[in-house]
């Protein structure tokens, strides 16, 4: 079912870094005692329900929660009025016209999406709160709807937020290179009207929620949750609560998948930070699956409009321009960072010079999108390998030479993109092979005959993609020059404790992504012992002093980020380690080494020092030396090397490592109906050096599975109303065992010249297999009448019957000029 | 029966061996009985339409899913949850799930074993297809599900 073919070129180290060391997280939460946030308790705590928006856009005119209070049980209430007063509106990243949305913990005068949070209520048990929240009595004055974002740019459309004049949060035009001078040139230009990356997102199994307490001598509150992005919830609370950030404690442990959907929920924890100061008791909420659905972190919706390609009579793509119009829903929270941060991967995997993309981000009335796994770059990957498939079908290229003739070559690397990002290694011809021989691609004709004899219609496609990972969040000031970020760090702790135990604290909040194990490797190299010896804390806790602004886990980073801040703590506490033994054995700290838990003389294995001995020291026996003896402590702020980017020429390294997944798939399609299968699939994926192989297999495939159900089963629909058409798990389909097909995987490692490990960060993967079951999709097609293309992400049955029948609706919207 | 409706009852439920006796309000699900008033937190929730098998446990001897049955409608009866299948050391089917990596943030974990450990014990040597099948109704979002299917299979076969 599956197989591993390895094409390891080096490893870094030897010993744990590299193995498939086994994940000492399974323990716990094999024998369901984890510890999520909902599992966590305080005597007397409340629970909270949110009253929510039955309208996509409406005035609110009034509000009377008399009749709720009454309710026995019920603690308290808190309305949008009162969030006024307490709080000062959260903080846009966006310039104007975007900066100028006010956004709050609850809906302030109006409700803009369906499910909107417009009264809290806390009451003694679940039940009752939900049961005192009908009671609340809220007058809508029902506004005009806007879903589409083509609409929402119109003149006389409505406008959901006023103070902004208009929809529009941000625009700005990308260009870099000889664009006109490329077209003028081509040989063929192909030209696409319209794509659509359709709306959907990662639910995560585990909802949003937090347990939230406020110390009322210290002014501080503990915040109990899921939230992935700790950093970023600080620096947008903290204003709003007007406090200091230390005021707000952060605390996960356990967090049930996030896959970026977790950023974004500040406006309900200082909800419930205002409600826990309000009532005087610990506050817990937890979101149910509707609510999430309804109001939570879609993926950016991305329209590429007016689309043209400049391609040389040999296939050589030289250019692209087009128009990018991307929905945002009813605020923008970590928008509109998804503006600038498509640009990491502007050319793609290609090596095209001249670019040009005019990008319009708008709000809509639906739920408000932030980041999704391939947050940004995924959609524009999807971009350039509709595009390459696309003129690969209208110009007759084979799609395998097509790709081949315009990737990035291993021997270009590290590769300058024409907006100054540096691709730091990579091979993607090579890792294409490998793809192409786990799949059987000499079959792939022969295959075809066989499934057309059955009546069907055989697919073959292949998506390539990059994860870019560490963010340079410099490029916030690509879209708004006025920003204070740039940069981009994670922070761990090492020591040994009072009896030499080795104890190690990360800023990161892991999601299923295996720190604890892949730490604990890094470790046992650098200090010499065994990896069950070295302790690593779950989660994350704002108290342990162990993070900083950037510290989060997204953005496929850890293994750079969170791993080089590890290295770096465990390399100084090594040295310390070193000088100690040199202190006690008078030598030099060289003579030391570090070898199976013990600090031993070079050459003298009998003068050695355990560990314990090495804690106990500073900590309880630190007389008689005549100077300090090291503290056996280390914290390390891993700070990646970038400059801030050039504003005027929106130039410069943007992200530091860039891990890259090719999948291919083959499909086969029932003409009569549209209905299809993937019966065979591959992901080949290089990251990089890899820590544990099998926890780097595990994150491509759920890729793997993520971008199944986006391009065959998920969407977030909405009626025209701005309802949501798939609340929930009833109509929203999430793949189970039966949706998976047979899967290969294979890996190639070329190693990152720019971080401390040779790691890149790969846990996004940048939704290849969208880009392959397009294609695939789009193959199978090509032997029916009409040979409709592909032209959005999500394509269920019927739009595959769509395309089958009326396959013109699709092709007036491609167009082939050649010379 | 009582002659008047009521909108809370005394239920007496046995969990993984232990007696409980509580007063829960009738509309209580049965998974927030266990979670919120036995603190067995093992027992998760993902989602509101009875449609991710998150919340699977045992109820006399049969997989339900433990958010669609109300707490009253356990009163007298034995209920197994993920807390109970072992002691200290991993059951075989558990380590299996480790040695192959099927779980990532764990989230599903409880409610794939419990559905896993009821396949096996009615079908001690599944094949793939049937595992798959089996496992049909509990949702992952992080593994992909390969995975999982290759450890019960695994466990299956080393069973006795």
């Amino acid at each position: 079912m599956t197989t591993v073919e390895s094409e390891a070129t080096t490893t870094l180290q030897k010993g744990f870094v590299g193995q498939n060391v086994p994940r000492r997280e399974d323990k716990r939460l094999l024998q369901g005692e984890g510890l999520y946030f909902d599992d966590v308790k305080r005597h007397g705590m409340g629970y909270v329900h949110f009253l929510r928006s039955p309208y996509a856009h409406a005035r609110i005119t009034s509000i009377d929660v008399t009749a709720a209070l009454e309710q026995p049980g019920v603690y308290g209430t808190l309305t949008g009025d009162e969030v006024a007063i307490l709080t000062d509106p959260f903080f846009q990243i966006a310039a104007e016209p975007g900066g100028n949305v006010r956004d709050y913990a609850l809906a302030v005068g109006k409700v803009r999406y369906l499910g909107e949070p417009v009264v809290a209520v806390v009451a003694d048990t679940r039940e009752r709160a939900r049961d005192a929240a009908e009671l609340v009595e809220v007058d809508y004055e029902p506004l005009d709807v806007v879903v589409d974002a083509r609409k929402a740019l119109e003149h006389g459309a409505p406008v959901l937020h006023e103070e902004c004049g208009g929809n529009v949060s941000y625009s700005g035009v990308w260009e870099w290179g000889d664009v006109d001078k490329a077209f003028a040139e081509a040989d063929h230009v192909v030209k696409i009207s319209e794509l659509h990356f359709d709306r959907f997102n990662s639910t995560p199994l585990e909802n949003n929620g937090a347990l939230v307490e406020y110390n009322r001598g210290t002014g501080q509150w503990t915040i109990t949750t899921n939230n992935q992005f700790p950093g970023f919830a600080a620096i947008m609370m903290a204003p709003a609560l007007r406090v200091g950030t230390d005021k707000l404690r952060l605390v996960t442990q356990d967090i049930g998948g996030a896959f970026g959907n977790k950023i974004t929920t500040h406006p309900q924890l200082v909800a419930c930070c205002l409600l826990a100061r309000k009532l005087k008791r610990a506050v817990q909420w937890t979101e149910w699956r509707t609510e999430f659905h309804q109001s939570m972190s879609h993926c950016n919706e991305r329209w590429f409009l007016d689309t043209e390609v400049a391609v040389m009579a040999d296939g050589t793509m030289t250019a692209f321009r087009s128009k990018a119009l991307d929905d945002t829903g009813a605020y923008l929270r970590y928008e509109p960072l998804g503006g600038v941060i498509w640009s990491q991967v502007a050319a793609g995997m290609y090596g095209w010079r001249n670019l040009r993309l005019e990008f319009t981000q708008v709000m809509t009335n639906k739920a408000p999108c932030s980041p999704n796994r391939g947050y940004s770059r995924m959609q524009h990957l999807w971009f350039t390998e509709r595009i390459i498939d696309i003129i690969a079908h209208e110009l007759g290229f084979d799609r395998v030479e097509l790709r081949k003739r315009n990737y990035v070559q291993p021997e270009q690397m590290p590769y300058e993109t024409p907006n100054g990002c540096v691709y730091d290694s990579g091979d993607y011809p090579k890792a294409l092979d490998v793809v192409l021989d786990l799949i059987g691609y000499d079959t792939v004709e022969e295959r075809r005959k066989e499934v057309a004899s059955r009546g069907k219609l055989l697919g073959f496609g292949i998506g390539s993609t990059l994860d870019s990972g560490t963010n340079n969040f410099g490029q916030s000031q690509l879209v708004n020059p006025e920003l204070q970020f740039s940069g981009n760090n994670e922070v761990a702790t090492v020591k040994l404790d009072f009896f030499g135990e080795i104890v190690v604290t990360l800023g990161t909040t892991p999601q299923g992504q295996s720190h604890e194990t892949a730490a604990s490797q890094v470790v046992a190299d650098i200090l010499g012992c065994d990896v069950d010896n070295v302790q690593v804390r779950a989660g994350h806790d704002s108290y342990w002093n162990s993070h900083a602004g950037f510290s989060g886990t997204y953005a496929s980073q850890f293994a750079v980020t969170g791993l080089g801040a590890v290295k770096g703590a465990t390399e100084e506490l090594a040295s310390q380690m070193k000088t100690l033994t040199s202190m006690v054995f008078q030598c030099s700290a060289d003579d030391i080494e570090l070898v199976d838990g013990f600090a031993r003389m070079k050459g003298n294995p009998e003068a050695a020092l355990p560990f314990m001995a090495l804690g106990a020291i500073p900590n309880m026996n630190n007389a008689g030396f005549p100077i300090d003896p090291p503290p056996m402590n280390a914290r390390y702020v891993y700070r990646p090397p970038f400059d801030v980017p050039d504003k005027e020429r929106k130039f410069g390294n943007l992200t530091l490592t860039y891990a890259m997944q090719i999948h291919a798939c083959v499909v086969e399609v029932d003409p009569e109906t549209g209905v299809y299968e993937i019966v065979d699939y591959v992901a080949v994926d290089d990251c990089g050096v890899r820590v544990n192989p099998r926890i780097v297999e595990g994150q491509v495939m759920g890729a793997t599975a993520l971008a199944i159900g986006a391009a065959m089963f998920e969407v977030f629909a909405y009626d025209d109303d701005g309802n949501l058409l798939t609340p929930n798990f009833y109509d929203y389909h999430v793949p189970h065992t039966l949706d998976m097909p047979p899967l290969k995987t294979g890996a190639i490692e070329t190693p990152s010249p720019f971080t401390p490990l040779g790691t890149k960060g790969m846990g996004e993967g940048g939704g290849g297999g969208i880009h392959c079951v397009n294609a695939a999709l789009q193959d199978a097609l090509q032997a029916s009448p009409g040979r409709a293309i592909v032209t959005t992400s999500h394509n269920p049955y019927h739009r595959v019957w769509e395309m089958l029948n009326h396959p013109e609706r699709f092709r007036e919207k491609v167009e082939v000029i050649s010379k | 029966m009582a002659a008047t409706p009521t909108s809370s009852q005394v239920v007496t439920v046995t969990v993984n061996g232990t007696a409980y006796e509580r007063e829960v309000p009738a509309r209580r699900l049965l998974v927030h009985f266990l979670r919120d008033d036995l603190d067995l937190t093992g027992t998760h929730i993902g989602c509101d339409t009875g449609s991710c098998g998150a919340c699977t446990v045992y109820l006399d001897g049969v997989a339900v899913k433990s958010c669609a049955v109300l707490a009253v409608q356990a009163d007298g009866a034995q209920v197994a949850t993920v807390e109970g299948l072992s002691d200290d050391e991993l059951t075989p089917l558990q380590q299996s799930f480790s040695d192959h990596h099927a779980l990532q943030c764990g989230y599903c974990t409880p409610g794939m074993l419990m559905s896993a450990a009821a396949l096996l014990a009615e079908n001690p040597s599944p094949s793939e297809e049937e595992v798959k099948v089996g496992l049909q109704g509990n949702i992952c979002r992080c593994t992909g599900y390969w995975n999982i299917v290759e450890a019960v299979v695994a466990a299956g076969k080393g069973s006795a």
